[in-house]
């Protein structure tokens, strides 16, 4: 936060602004999608962390692919899945290097369950940021591992239906289970409360990496108003009313506060 | 040494400084060796859950500028066709071993070259080629290694050399040349943005004129390794009037069976393509200028076959002698092949 002169010799206190690692440029996300919420709220800690010189991020398919033009940092583009083997690569041939995935739950969930299971499994190295919407938002809002019961998409025109097409997929919780993954919490964009605590769950993700732990993740409940047909603020009340339901938010694991991991 | 162990020690010479890999036969040994000597030497070694995830780790550290290495067998590679689209569209260089089996499917453990079109024609998504380098001795297999990951250094691409079961298997009492390749990554990898704009390596280009731009800037680049890189050699090839094609394992039975066929005054020579892509095809297509005819022989149904036809463009009739299955065909069948084609074309 800085001071600056105000037009009539009152002195104004700066307590919003762009972070560094943001850049300057318009969003091409839908009116009320979470991403820009979550990339920014990645950019402050880059910024807070000073991080953003040594970061390699790893950007998956997506809305959120995009994630590269709006943070000032080194980015490789992953097939669609396999985010957290290309972060195992780039972790492994930099070791100094601050290293991060941006994962849909279409992406994390699905097509790339084992990619993410066998990085927990061996404890790579790398800060997970999961975004679950619950739905496919880039291709037109299909249905999702994670898309609650009940739910209406274009391919499940019905309502999700457990009989056919499963159970929404608590890849968290299941990834918690592992020794590998040093921490794991689930937080939401849904309120300015929710928004705060997210960030502290991403700045302890981000600092179990730094501490040396093993694979830690973030699931960050968010919201595609577009794809739920619902309007922006709809969808934020949905996320706090109905999807922490299914998905409740709080610290999962956090093997180095408790002692089990370095 | 093993064609596998010695191809492993040519990376290691050549200063691979990443692994990734996962079981599979007839390459195993590639692993394995890897798997003790990468962590002696400080180096990375990874077995992965899978081929896709072998091969996207490795594209993780290419991104890097690390130089590195990937090997697996023909349907570990059919694996990793996805993510050899995105590197050759993200201008990645690494290098990758395909200790070819038979197919389809699960196929046979035993040699085979099924996989010519998988490897020359692309194995994903999307314009674009790979050069492929096909060794025929393990010495030459050492060779290839090496200047594998000078090309993918040079023209910021993904190399494949495209051995097949025997290759990897044979044991060959030869000295190879153990080298360190040059390598330059220093204006396009990613460390960190520390005082210099933050780079992305990608290949989604979402706007038409971006993905054109990128694709013919992609194609001049296979351009230039075409005009450049073509390498083949011939053996006998001054007077034959029967012109056996042939790479790898397969060369190796033609060049005994042309001795046999000129024993019996059938002039025969060999021409053996080093590159599977650029394909020589202006060599041959001279060599059609003159020669009666052209006897391909493959461990596979008729894959380079095509190419040899395209390239002689109907100048020559072009016979063919492939066995599948693992079965490698023998220097009597060749003979016999030449024999036949002699006598059913007449002299130029």
């Amino acid at each position: 936060m800085s001071t600056v002169a105000g037009s009539r010799g009152v002195d104004r206190r700066i307590i919003y602004e762009r972070p560094n690692s943001l850049t300057d440029r318009s969003s091409h996300y839908c009116p009320g999608c979470g991403h820009g919420i979550v990339h920014r709220l990645i950019a402050e800690l880059l910024d807070e962390l000073e991080l953003a010189p040594t970061t390699i991020g790893v950007a998956s398919v997506g809305c959120s692919v995009f994630a590269y033009d709006y943070l000032g940092i080194d980015f490789v583009e992953s097939p669609h899945g396999r985010a957290p083997a290309v972060a195992t690569g780039v972790r492994r041939a930099r070791p100094d290097a601050f290293v991060f995935t941006y994962q849909g739950d279409g992406d994390l969930a699905a097509i790339g369950t084992a990619e993410i299971i066998h990085a927990a499994a061996r404890g790579e190295r790398i800060s997970v940021v999961f975004v679950n919407n619950g739905i496919y938002g880039m291709t037109g809002g299909q249905m999702a591992p994670t898309t609650l019961l009940g739910q209406r998409t274009t391919s499940s025109p019905t309502g999700r239906d457990a009989v056919t097409a499963g159970w929404p997929i608590p890849i968290t919780e299941m990834l918690a289970l592992l020794p590998g993954v040093t921490y794991a919490a689930r937080g939401s964009i849904a309120t300015p409360v929710d928004i705060g605590r997210t960030k502290a769950m991403l700045k302890r993700a981000f600092g179990t990496q730094l501490g040396g732990g093993g694979l830690s993740i973030v699931e960050i409940l968010s919201t595609c108003p577009v794809g739920w047909n619902m309007t922006p603020p709809e969808a934020m009340e949905h996320v706090a009313q109905e999807v922490v339901k299914t998905y409740p938010l709080g610290v999962l694991v956090d093997r180095q506060r408790d002692g089990a991991v370095g | 040494m093993k064609g596998n162990e010695a191809m492993a020690e040519a990376a290691i010479a050549a200063g691979c400084d990443a692994y990734f890999g996962y079981p599979i036969t007839p390459q195993a040994e590639l692993l394995e060796r890897l798997a003790r000597r990468m962590p002696e030497l400080g180096r990375v070694f990874v077995q992965a859950e899978s081929e896709l995830a072998a091969i996207n780790m490795a594209l993780g550290a290419a991104a890097t500028g690390r130089r590195v290495l990937v090997s697996s067998s023909s349907p570990g590679i059919s694996l990793m066709a996805e993510t050899m689209s995105y590197l050759a569209g993200s201008e990645l260089p690494l290098v990758l071993i395909n200790v070819m089996r038979g197919g389809p499917g699960l196929g046979s453990i035993g040699p085979s070259q099924s996989d010519y079109f998988q490897a020359t024609k692309g194995h994903g998504h999307g314009d674009y080629r790979v050069p492929v380098l096909a060794p025929a001795s393990i010495a030459e297999a050492v060779e290839l290694v090496t200047d594998a990951f000078e090309l993918a250094s040079r023209y910021r691409t993904p190399v494949m050399i495209l051995a097949d079961g025997i290759m990897g298997q044979a044991m060959e009492p030869v000295r190879p040349a153990f080298r360190e390749a040059a390598w330059d990554s220093a204006d396009w990898e990613l460390t960190g943005a520390a005082g210099r704009p933050p780079r992305v390596i990608r290949s989604l280009h979402l706007l038409p004129e971006d993905l054109e731009a990128h694709n013919r800037r992609l194609q001049s680049k296979f351009a230039t390794i075409a005009e450049r890189e073509e390498r083949w050699a011939g053996e006998q090839l001054d007077d034959a009037e029967v012109v056996v094609v042939a790479y790898g394992t397969a060369a190796r039975v033609a060049r005994t069976a042309i001795e046999r066929a000129r024993e019996a005054g059938l002039r025969a020579g060999l021409f053996r393509p080093i590159t599977l892509w650029p394909f020589p095809s202006r060599p041959l297509a001279e060599l059609a200028q003159r020669a009666r005819a052209f006897v391909t022989v493959e461990l596979s149904a008729g894959q380079m076959v095509e190419d040899v036809r395209l390239a002689v463009e109907g100048a020559v009739p072009v016979f063919f002698l492939g066995r599948t299955g693992g079965i490698v065909p023998t220097p009597r069948e060749v003979v016999e092949r030449i024999a036949s084609a002699w006598a059913l074309t007449a002299p130029r």
